[in-house]
C-alpha cells in the first residue's frame, strides 16, 4: 500500500481551504446587484388565509417586490413534489395533497410560506414583512402522531382521515402462525422521537437570471444539485434543463436535510427573474427549525416470537409514521421501503410482517434524516431482542449470536438478499474492546459509589449503496439511483474526475482522488475532483444513503477501466506492439515480455498529439465516462456496545465506554471512515439522550432554537473505541458497503438498552433526559430498597 | 449610518454602517471575510467566534460599532506569512473537521482555550471548554484530539507534525 493509495489514512486535500477560512459556501457567494429575500411565515399551525395586504409593505424603503402563491400560479410554477409513489394495502395509490411553494389560501404548519419579500437589504425585507397584514381564520391543529387518523380536523381534503397511505410488507399468514406457535412473545410500545437534522450551515440560495441568455443559475445548499435541477425543470417548471444551472458549492453538512427540493430555493430562483436582480436567501437557525424537513417521528407496537430454545421465530410491527403537513421529496419512502425491509436485523427470522400507516399533521414535513428508516427499524429490532433476552434470562450477547444469520447469501422475508457478513466476528471483537468479562465488577464498583451502571448492545444492519434502479423503480421510486463519473485525462497526464456525487463533509476530494491515483499510478496531487455544478457534471444522483463510496466510486472505477483500455490502444501504436500484449501496472503501459514501456503521462500526451496513430482507426483524446447502476443494496453491519453510569440523585447519564465494531467492506481511507462513525454515534446519542422536537397542542414548535433543542456538545460525549471487521461487498467492484449512517443507526438502541439495564426496568423513552432518567431511577431505587 | 474604525487581521479598516450591524455582518459583508460563519441566532453554536483584543468573542452578538479602535483577528488572520498556525495544522492532521462550517469558530475557540488554560490540556478540560461551540459532523472525538495536539504544538514541545500525505 502506498502512502496515498487505497487503504491509507491520507490527510484531506480539501482541508486547507476550510482551516484557513477560504471555504466557499452558498452564503459566501454574492452576485453583482444582489437583492435579498425574506419569507413571511405562518405563525399558525393551521389556518385559512382570507387576505394578504401588502400595500403598506410594498412602499417601505428598499422593497423591490412582494410575491404570493397567486404570482407563482400566474407564472405556471408548479408545486413541490414527492418522488416516491407508495401503494395502499388494497393496491390504490397514496393520497397526497398539493404542496405549493407559497401558500394557496391555506397554511398547514408554523413556518409555512405565506409570501416572499425582496428588498435591497435583508434588514429592509424583514422590516417590510412586519408591515404585511394577513387575515387568518385559525383552524384546530392536528399534531399528535398516534391519533392523527382519528382527528376531526383534516389537513388535506385529499386524505380525509389524515392518512396518506396504509401499507404493509412481509408474510402475514406465516407470521400469525409463528406467533400462535411461540413459546414466548416479547411486546414493546416504542416512540421514535422527532428530530431536527441541524447541519451547522443553514440552508441558503442565490438565484440569478441572465436576461441575455434567458438562463437561470441557482447556487444552493444541496446534496444533489442534479436532482434539484431535474425537479425544478421537469416538475416545477422554472426553466428547461439547458436553461437552468444548479451549483452546490461547499455545503456545510446535510444529513439528509439538504436532499430535498424546498419552497425557498424554488422561489429564490424564480423571483430573480421577476425582480431582474440576483436574489439571496439565507435561513436563520429559527427558520431552519421550522422549515427544514424533520426526521423520525414513529409510534410503533412491536412483538417478537421465540420458541422453547430461544430461537426467534417471528416479528411483527404496527407503525404510525408522521409525515408532517406536506409530503417532502422522498418522505413516503422513509417509513416504508427504507424501514420495513430492515426489520430482520442481523437475525434469521423466518416470518416478518409490518404494517405502516403514514399520517398528515400540522407540523413541518418529515423526510430522510441520517439513516432514514433504518434507525427506526434498528431501534425496534434491537430493543425487542434485548428485552427478549432479559425476559428469557439469557445473556444478550449470546442470545444475539444464537440468532444471527450465519450463511450467505440470505433471503429475508422482507425483500432483502443479504450478500455477505460475519456478525459473530463483530460481536466477539466488540466484547473484547468493552471488556465484557469485567462489567460485573464495574457495576458493583458503581453501586458502591451510589451509581447505576448499565451495558447495552446494538447489533445493527443497514441497506446502503442506494440503489439498483430497476429494483427501486418496481417499488415506486420516480428515478433510477445509479451514479455517473467522467475521468478526463489532460495532455500532461493530470486528471479531473467529474462525479455526480456531492461532498459536504465526507471527504470525496480525498478518497476519490486516492482511488484514481492508486489505479492510474499517478501522484494524488495530480487528481482533482469536480462536483456540484450541473454545467460541469452532466448528470448525477447525489449523496445520501451512504451511496457515494459504493455507487459513486464504482462509477469512477468503471470510467478508469475505460481510460486504461483506451490507453492500451494508444500505447500499442506508440510502442508498435499488439494491443493484446500491453499490460498496465504501476502507472506504466508495458509490452509483455519486453522492457518497452510508456508511462501514463506520456500516453496521455500521445493520445492528444495523435501523431502515432490514424485518427480514423483510433479517436484522439483520453476521456471516458461511466454510469454505474448497482446490482444489489450493500449491507454494512456491526455491533456497538455502550456502557454508562447513571447518577440517581441527578438523573445525569454519563457514557463511560463505547465500543463500535463495523463491517463496511473494503475501506479506502480509514481515518475518514472512523470520522464518519464518530459523527454518526454522536447524532445517535443525541437522539437517545438529548434531542427531541416538541410541538404543543396548538402546533407551535416549542423547541425551535439551540436554547431549547439540545444538541450534543463535546461534554456530552465520550471518546469512542472504533474497530472494524471486513467482509468485502460482492456486488460492486471495490467491495465497499458504505459508512455514513452506521453510527446514527446503531447508537440509539445501544444507549437505551444500557439505561434500561442500569435501571432494571424498561420504562424509559427517548430522549432519556436527566429529568426522565431521574424519575425512572427513583422507581428503581424503591424496588431495590424493597428487595 | 455611522462610521467605525478598527484593526482586522493587522490592517486598519473603516466602514460606514447601519448602527445595528453586527461584527459578523461587518466582517462578512463589508470586508468580505467570509471565513467567519453564522450557524445560529441565539449565540449558542460558536461558528462566529473571532478574537477581539486577544480574547474569543461571538461576533454574532457583538455590535460592530462597539468595537471602535479594537483589534480583531479572524480565521483568515491566523496563519502568518502563509504558514499555518499550529492549531490549524493540528485540525488537519487529526481530521478535526468534516464539512468545515464550524471549523473557523472551533479553531479560534481552541486557540483561546490554550491562551487561557495553557499547553497541557486534558480531555475533560477541552470538552468542558468547548461548551460554546457545536459541531454536527465529527462527534468531537477528533476535535478534542486536535486541540490537545495543537495546544502542545503551540507550546513548542510537540514533535514535528507528520507531513500531510497529499
Amino acid at each position: 500500500m502506498s502512502a496515498t493509495g487505497i487503504g491509507a489514512s491520507v490527510r484531506r486535500k480539501e482541508d486547507h481551504r476550510f482551516i484557513t477560512g477560504q471555504g466557499r459556501y452558498t452564503d459566501d457567494i454574492n452576485r453583482p446587484g444582489q437583492a435579498h429575500a425574506y419569507f413571511l411565515r405562518s405563525p399558525h399551525a393551521h389556518a385559512t388565509i382570507n387576505t394578504i395586504d401588502t400595500k403598506a409593505a410594498a412602499k417601505m424603503p428598499g422593497v423591490l417586490g412582494i410575491f404570493t402563491g397567486d404570482d407563482l400560479t400566474a407564472d405556471k410554477v408548479g408545486g413541490l413534489i414527492c418522488g416516491w409513489m407508495i401503494h395502499n394495502k388494497d393496491g390504490s395509490p397514496m393520497r397526497a395533497g398539493a404542496h405549493p411553494a407559497l401558500a394557496q389560501g391555506k397554511v398547514r404548519y408554523v413556518g409555512d410560506h405565506v409570501c416572499v419579500i425582496v428588498a435591497e437589504t435583508l434588514a429592509q425585507a424583514r422590516d417590510a414583512s412586519e408591515a404585511i397584514v394577513v387575515d387568518y381564520s385559525v383552524l384546530p391543529a392536528v399534531v399528535d402522531t398516534a391519533s392523527a387518523a382519528k382527528a376531526k380536523t383534516v389537513v388535506h381534503a385529499e386524505a380525509p382521515d389524515n392518512t396518506v397511505f396504509n401499507w404493509h410488507l412481509g408474510n402475514k399468514d406465516e407470521t400469525e402462525k409463528a406467533f400462535k406457535a411461540a413459546k414466548h412473545v416479547t411486546k414493546l410500545d416504542i416512540v421514535n422521537n422527532r428530530l431536527v437534522p441541524n447541519p451547522m450551515e443553514p440552508r441558503a440560495a442565490v438565484g440569478d437570471y441572465d436576461q441575455g441568455e434567458g438562463a437561470f443559475t441557482l447556487y444552493t445548499t444541496s446534496q444533489n444539485p442534479h436532482v434539484a435541477r431535474l425537479v425544478l425543470s421537469a416538475f416545477i417548471g422554472i426553466a428547461p434543463e439547458n436553461k437552468l444551472r444548479v451549483i452546490a458549492p461547499d455545503v456545510g453538512g446535510g444529513f439528509g436535510s439538504k436532499i430535498f427540493i424546498y419552497a425557498e430555493e424554488t422561489v429564490c430562483v424564480w423571483v430573480a427573474k421577476k425582480v431582474g436582480r440576483p436574489v439571496k436567501w439565507t435561513s436563520d437557525r429559527s427558520e431552519a427549525f421550522l422549515s427544514d424537513a424533520h426526521g423520525r417521528d414513529h409510534v410503533t407496537h412491536a412483538e417478537l416470537a421465540t420458541d422453547a430454545e430461544g430461537k426467534i421465530t417471528g416479528l411483527r410491527v404496527k407503525t404510525t409514521a408522521n409525515l408532517g403537513a406536506y409530503l417532502s421529496t422522498f418522505s413516503s419512502s422513509v417509513p416504508t421501503y427504507l424501514y420495513a425491509p430492515l426489520l430482520s436485523g442481523s437475525y434469521d427470522i423466518p416470518a416478518i410482517y409490518a404494517e405502516v400507516d403514514a399520517v398528515y399533521t400540522n407540523t413541518a414535513p418529515v423526510d430522510a434524516y441520517r439513516g432514514a428508516g433504518r434507525p427506526e427499524a434498528t431501534f425496534v429490532v434491537e430493543r425487542l431482542v434485548e428485552v427478549a433476552a432479559r425476559e428469557l434470562g439469557k445473556d444478550p450477547a449470546k442470545f444475539r449470536m444464537q440468532n444471527y444469520i450465519k450463511k450467505f447469501p440470505h433471503q429475508t422475508p422482507v425483500i432483502m438478499m443479504y450478500d455477505a457478513g460475519n456478525y459473530g466476528a463483530a460481536m466477539k471483537k466488540a466484547l473484547e474492546i468493552i471488556d465484557y468479562k469485567g462489567v460485573g465488577k464495574r457495576k458493583r464498583d458503581s453501586a458502591r459509589n451510589g451509581k447505576l451502571r448499565g451495558i447495552g448492545f446494538s447489533s445493527y444492519i443497514e441497506a446502503c449503496g442506494i440503489a439498483p434502479s430497476a429494483a427501486v423503480g418496481s417499488l415506486g421510486a420516480g428515478v433510477g439511483l445509479w451514479e455517473s463519473a467522467e475521468v478526463r485525462v489532460n495532455p500532461i497526464g493530470t486528471v479531473e474526475v467529474l462525479t455526480g456525487s456531492h461532498s459536504h463533509g465526507q471527504g470525496h476530494e480525498t478518497t476519490f482522488a486516492q482511488l484514481v491515483s492508486d489505479r492510474l499510478g499517478i501522484p494524488i496531487e495530480n487528481v482533482s475532483i469536480v462536483h456540484g455544478d450541473t454545467d460541469k457534471v452532466q448528470m448525477g444522483m447525489g449523496t445520501y444513503g451512504s451511496r457515494s463510496g459504493a455507487v459513486g466510486m464504482s462509477a469512477i472505477f468503471r470510467a478508469v477501466d475505460k481510460v486504461i483500455a483506451k490507453g492500451k490502444k494508444v500505447a500499442a501504436y506508440v510502442l508498435e506492439a499488439d494491443e493484446a500484449d500491453i499490460d498496465f501496472a504501476d502507472g506504466h503501459f508495458k509490452v509483455k515480455g519486453t522492457d518497452k514501456a510508456l508511462d501514463f503521462g506520456s500516453c496521455a500526451l500521445q493520445a492528444y498529439v495523435a501523431h502515432k496513430f490514424n485518427g480514423q482507426d483510433l479517436e484522439p483524446g483520453l476521456k471516458e465516462g461511466a454510469f454505474y447502476d448497482p446490482t444489489n443494496f450493500t449491507f454494512p453491519a456491526g455491533v456497538h456496545i455502550c456502557e454508562l453510569e447513571i447518577d440517581p440523585a441527578t438523573g445525569v447519564t454519563h457514557i463511560e465506554r463505547w465500543a463500535a465494531v463495523d463491517d463496511f467492506g473494503n475501506v479506502i481511507n480509514p481515518m475518514i471512515v472512523e470520522g464518519q462513525v464518530h459523527g454518526g454515534i454522536a447524532q445517535g446519542v443525541g437522539q437517545a439522550l438529548l434531542e427531541g422536537a416538541k410541538y404543543n397542542s396548538d402546533g407551535q414548535l416549542v423547541t425551535a432554537s439551540f436554547m431549547d433543542y439540545c444538541m450534543p456538545r463535546a461534554g456530552d460525549l465520550p471518546s469512542f473505541d472504533v474497530g472494524m471487521t471486513v467482509t468485502p461487498c460482492p456486488s460492486n467492484p471495490l467491495g465497499i458497503k458504505g459508512c455514513g449512517e452506521a453510527g446514527a443507526i446503531a447508537a440509539p438502541p445501544a444507549v437505551i438498552n444500557a439505561i434500561t439495564d442500569a435501571l432494571g426496568h424498561e420504562d424509559i423513552a427517548m430522549p432519556a433526559t436527566p429529568q426522565a432518567v431521574w424519575r425512572a431511577a427513583q422507581k428503581s431505587l424503591k424496588r431495590m430498597a424493597a428487595e | 449610518m455611522a462610521t467605525v474604525s478598527m484593526t482586522v487581521n493587522g490592517k486598519a479598516v473603516t466602514g460606514t454602517i447601519d448602527p445595528r450591524t453586527l461584527l459578523v455582518q461587518f466582517l462578512r459583508e463589508n470586508l468580505r471575510l467570509t471565513g467567519t460563519h453564522v450557524g445560529c441566532d441565539t449565540s449558542q453554536c460558536g461558528a462566529c467566534v473571532v478574537h477581539v483584543d486577544g480574547k474569543a468573542i461571538k461576533s454574532c452578538t457583538t455590535l460592530a460599532l462597539s468595537l471602535e479602535g479594537a483589534s480583531v483577528t479572524t480565521i483568515e488572520g491566523l496563519a502568518v506569512d502563509g504558514s499555518l498556525h499550529p492549531m490549524q495544522e493540528a485540525f488537519r492532521e487529526h481530521h478535526g473537521l468534516q464539512c468545515g462550517f464550524c471549523t473557523p469558530g472551533m479553531i479560534m475557540a481552541a486557540v483561546d482555550i490554550v491562551n487561557r488554560r495553557g499547553h497541557a490540556l486534558d480531555e475533560q478540560t477541552i470538552r468542558e471548554d468547548l461548551d460554546g461551540n457545536i459541531c454536527r459532523c465529527t462527534g468531537y472525538h477528533n476535535i478534542v484530539k486536535a486541540i490537545a495536539a495543537g495546544a502542545e504544538a503551540m507550546g513548542g514541545k510537540a514533535k514535528p507534525a507528520r507531513q500531510a500525505a497529499e
